[in-house]
């Protein structure tokens, strides 16, 4: 352990000492320094992973949602790997508002039909988690501030999301999040 | 004057344990400790079988732990918990991802209506732990005449000896023998309590679980002997204890084998270094 | 300070320069534990052990910090905690199996480390102050190791808590309070749990300083040496590094193949089953003992089953402490000129016959049933164990004729010193 700081200084001393035999000798002992190294750096893999998510949090990355009681206008808070999912079943009209747009001007260029699967146009999923520093945007649950385009607002520093979820107005970089997910059934979705 | 304090502590101190001896020594003599039943009958785990697992090349064998998991499904948790084990560690056992949805939604687990917020039951997630069969301590207690049945999952590392105790408890009832009775008539099983020499104290609460051939069938074609189940089980309580038991092993080889190589090297480098003192000094 | 014919650290570049102004870091280490240390040339394997005990110190730092990150200290869930570290944190059994072999080779090494002590006298004059530190740090490490021991909320666990802090209740008066305060509470729970966690955190860096004290003051008297013969002229003493930097490497490789081989293949060959038994305040297990490394201490404890003037539960509390304080009195109850027990002939034979034997039987003792003959010959080893240090030693250094040392360590290397022939010289210069 102590051996490796000063491990030049000493083959200098050896090279000094004396002409012969210094390859062979210097080559033993940057081998044992070296071996000390290796064995060091592999201590570093289990001391680092340990603090990867372990495998009941991993076991956990996937949420099963039945949205079958989901009326138009109306959203749901699911839970997705501990952070809010924003489930939405959007009306004709905010449909309308959204396709309305011209995806050139934004800042994060998405059509509506990119952020929704096929076949279900009118369910957005989302992740509640603001692009810009992480907060939960308010607008899905009944009577919250949907911010100036009517979809999402995120009061930590006033980002404002349309009904497609895009940025519109305020700090964030991106759109909020569209995860993984599928329909298993008509009525079912997986997320992760 | 501190040497002297001292040899004054000591021969107090040494005075003092002498005369303890003394004393146990004269109880000992006149009065000589009872010997017990446990003493006399109990009996250290067999070693006449060999797990797979064992030594220092151990692997699981993975039919065997399936089977030993439909024991316990089948007969141990009828009163057993296994509460640090997930259903998502089937997998460990070779089932499929489909198969281990399928196995834990055969499961119910304790949850909660989603629409009046009661406790009730639910089919099992991979995620969920695998349930008690009781609510709590006090059911569990209640329902076996207050022999709280203890949790498995880390059994065989809870005993010495642990899969062998395990295969031997689940082999070993008998009847009392007629020393026993003679000897000890007060270690003789009382009511609700069965004789077994592998149990510590002789006396088990719990009924022998596997008595007949064919108790479980299992669907590898392997004859479910008592012997072969109670093997079974006690191999998947081997795994439910000590999941990483084999990856340990495994990671073991290499880790030893560099450190020989890096010790080898290191001798060399020392001895190296030394003749260089030797020459100096001529 | 160091012997004049020390190297002096010469810093070979600017960056080197400008740090060695600023703040002499790696002259500290170069003169500690490099180039710059003269030791003496014959130091045997023993003396790795104090370099492993370093390491060993470290090694448990290290994993035991990564540990609690996962740990959780609340009775409710730590036993559940510490599986989940076996069972799911990458590496978690790797890292948790390192900790708890980590104790147990700790105190293997800091075991050899203390009787090589022993034998070699390393307590005496100058060293005097290095032997109180160690043995501070030694009980410092003892408590550490009794509170990690806690918090895996096992039987053995809860009923070591019980047991031990069941110590203090001896103390006439005030013992019961103290034991209620200590565990703050009338068992072992979450108010105990989440403080031995805490200190069981901290203690090990109040270790390390007193480590870092313990080598300081090393360095001034300099290393012993198995002739007991203080260190004369250059040609006694190699430079730490790469001498001893080399030695102790091959040490430390040997070590960890013995330790790996444990943390691999026997994890819990040291350990107790019942420690895999979640605490239960309303069972004891049938046979309780500490970890092996407290078994001779056990043992003092309970040789003491008879009533005395006081009774015997405080007896046996009194000669267990007692049994590690008088080696704080080493220095001064053994005075023997001569250090190394090679050249003490009656030393060595109570040191090899009566200690070492003693120091096996209260091991054995210690981790057996509390039943007959067991009882019986501990109390035989500890009224040997007091009579060794306090009565034999110091009548020992008086009667006993020493055999005669090597001029020095040069001449016990090498079979002759060219510098013994001006002795009366050299003597009368100093």
């Amino acid at each position: 352990m102590a051996s490796t700081g000063t491990a030049d200084a000493h083959s200098e001393e050896v090279g000094v000492a004396s002409e012969d035999g210094v390859r062979r000798r210097d080559f033993i002992e940057i081998a044992a320094v070296s071996a000390a190294g290796v064995g060091g750096l592999a201590c570093l893999l289990p001391l680092v992973s340990q603090m990867a998510p372990s495998a009941d949090v991993l076991a956990e990355s996937s949420t099963e949602l039945d949205i079958s009681a989901l009326e138009e206008g109306q959203s749901i808070k699911a839970v997705f790997r501990k952070q809010p999912v924003f489930v939405r079943h959007l009306t004709p009209a905010e449909i309308e508002a959204a396709d309305a747009v011209d995806v050139g001007s934004l800042r994060d260029p998405q059509t509506l039909q990119e952020r929704t699967e096929d076949g279900h146009h009118n369910i957005l999923v989302v992740m509640g988690v603001c692009t810009h520093l992480g907060c939960v945007p308010l607008g899905a649950a009944e009577g919250e501030n949907k911010g100036e385009f009517g979809g999402y607002f995120c009061p930590c520093h006033g980002s404002h999301y349309d009904t497609a979820a895009r940025i519109r107005k305020g700090p964030a970089p991106k759109n909020l999040e569209v995860p993984t997910y599928e329909f298993t059934t008509d009525t079912t979705i997986v997320i992760g | 004057m501190i040497r002297l304090v001292g040899i004054l502590v000591g021969l107090g101190f040494t005075f003092v344990v002498l005369l303890t001896f003394l004393v146990g020594a004269y109880t000992a003599a006149t009065e000589p400790a009872a010997e017990t039943a446990e003493h006399a009958f109990h009996l250290t785990p067999k070693e006449d079988v060999h797990f797979s697992f064992e030594g220092p090349v151990g692997h699981w064998d993975i039919a065997q732990l399936q089977r030993g998991y439909k024991v316990y499904k089948e007969v141990c948790s009828a009163c057993h918990s296994l509460k640090q084990v997930a259903f998502r560690n089937l997998a460990d056992l070779g089932y499929s991802e489909a198969q281990v949805k399928a196995e834990a939604a055969a499961w119910r687990v304790p949850g909660i209506d989603p629409n009046t917020g009661e406790a009730t039951t639910r089919p099992g997630l991979p995620t969920d732990a695998f349930p008690s069969p009781y609510p709590n301590s006090v059911a569990a207690a209640a329902a076996n005449n207050n022999a709280i049945p203890p949790d498995l999952s880390l059994m065989t590392k809870a005993r010495h000896e642990g899969s062998h105790y395990v295969y031997s408890l689940l082999t070993g009832y008998q009847e009392p023998s007629a020393e026993l009775a003679e000897r000890f008539p007060e270690s003789l099983p009382g009511p609700g309590l069965h004789h077994n020499p592998y149990f510590a104290n002789l006396n088990l609460a719990m009924a022998p679980p596997l008595t007949t051939e064919g108790q479980v069938t299992y669907d590898d074609g392997t004859v479910a002997t008592v012997d072969q189940m109670s093997q079974d089980v006690a191999a998947f309580l081997t795994w439910t204890a000590e999941p990483k038991l084999v990856k340990r092993k495994q990671t073991g080889w290499p880790v030893l084998g560099f450190l020989l190589f890096a010790t080898i090297l290191a001798w060399f480098a020392k001895k190296s270094v030394w003749a260089n003192a030797k020459r100096r000094e001529d | 300070m160091s012997f004049p014919w020390a190297k002096n650290y010469e810093p070979v570049n600017p960056v080197m320069k400008f740090m060695d102004e600023k703040l002499p870091l790696p002259r500290l280490v170069y003169n500690a534990v490099g180039a710059g240390y003269p030791v003496p040339r014959n130091l045997s394997y023993f003396w790795n052990f104090g370099i492993l005990a370093g390491f060993c110190l470290v090694l448990q730092i290290v994993t035991g910090v990564v540990l609690a990150m996962h740990y959780a200290a609340n009775s409710g869930i730590a036993f559940n905690s510490v599986e989940h570290i076996m069972r799911d944190v990458n590496w978690g059994w790797m890292l948790r199996y390192m900790h708890a072999n980590g104790a147990s080779f700790f105190f293997l090494v800091i075991y050899i480390h203390i009787f090589r002590g022993f034998f070699y006298s390393s307590y005496k004059a100058p060293r005097e102050m290095i032997w109180l530190l160690g043995v501070v740090i030694f009980l410092l490490t003892m408590a550490t190791a009794f509170m990690g021991y806690v918090l895996p909320w096992g039987q053995m666990s809860f009923w070591g808590a019980k047991v031990i802090t069941g110590l203090f209740s001896a103390i006439p008066l005030v013992g019961e309070p103290i034991q209620i305060w200590l565990l703050g509470g009338f068992a072992p729970d979450n108010a105990a749990l989440n403080r031995f966690f805490s200190l069981h955190f901290m203690l090990p860096f109040v270790i390390l300083g007193v480590v870092i004290l313990h080598i300081w003051a090393l360095h001034i008297p300099g290393s012993s040496n198995p002739t007991g013969v203080e260190v004369k002229q250059e040609s006694d003493t190699v430079p730490f590094h790469p001498y001893y930097t080399a030695k102790d490497g091959f040490g430390l490789g040997v070590f960890l193949l013995i330790y790996f081989a444990f943390v691999f293949f026997f994890p819990n060959t040291l350990g107790h089953p019942d420690n895999y038994i979640e605490a239960n305040p309303l069972s004891t297990p049938a046979h309780i003992v500490p970890e092996w490394y407290f078994y001779p201490f056990y043992a003092i404890l309970r040789a003491f089953t008879f009533d005395f003037i006081i009774e015997a539960k405080l007896w046996g509390v009194l000669a267990m402490f007692s049994s590690i304080l008088v080696w704080f009195f080493l220095p001064w109850l053994d005075k023997s000129p001569v250090r190394s027990g090679h050249y003490r002939p009656m030393f060595r034979k109570f040191f090899w016959f009566g200690l070492i034997p003693c120091m096996a039987v209260l091991f054995y003792c210690g981790g057996a049933p509390a039943e007959e003959p067991y009882v019986m010959i501990s109390q035989i080893a500890t009224a040997y164990y007091f009579l060794h240090f306090l009565v034999i030693l110091p009548i020992i250094s008086s009667i006993e004729r020493p055999e005669p040392l090597p001029f020095s360590i040069t001449e016990a290397v090498l079979g002759s010193d060219d510098s013994a022939v001006i002795e009366p010289a050299a003597k009368a210069a100093e």
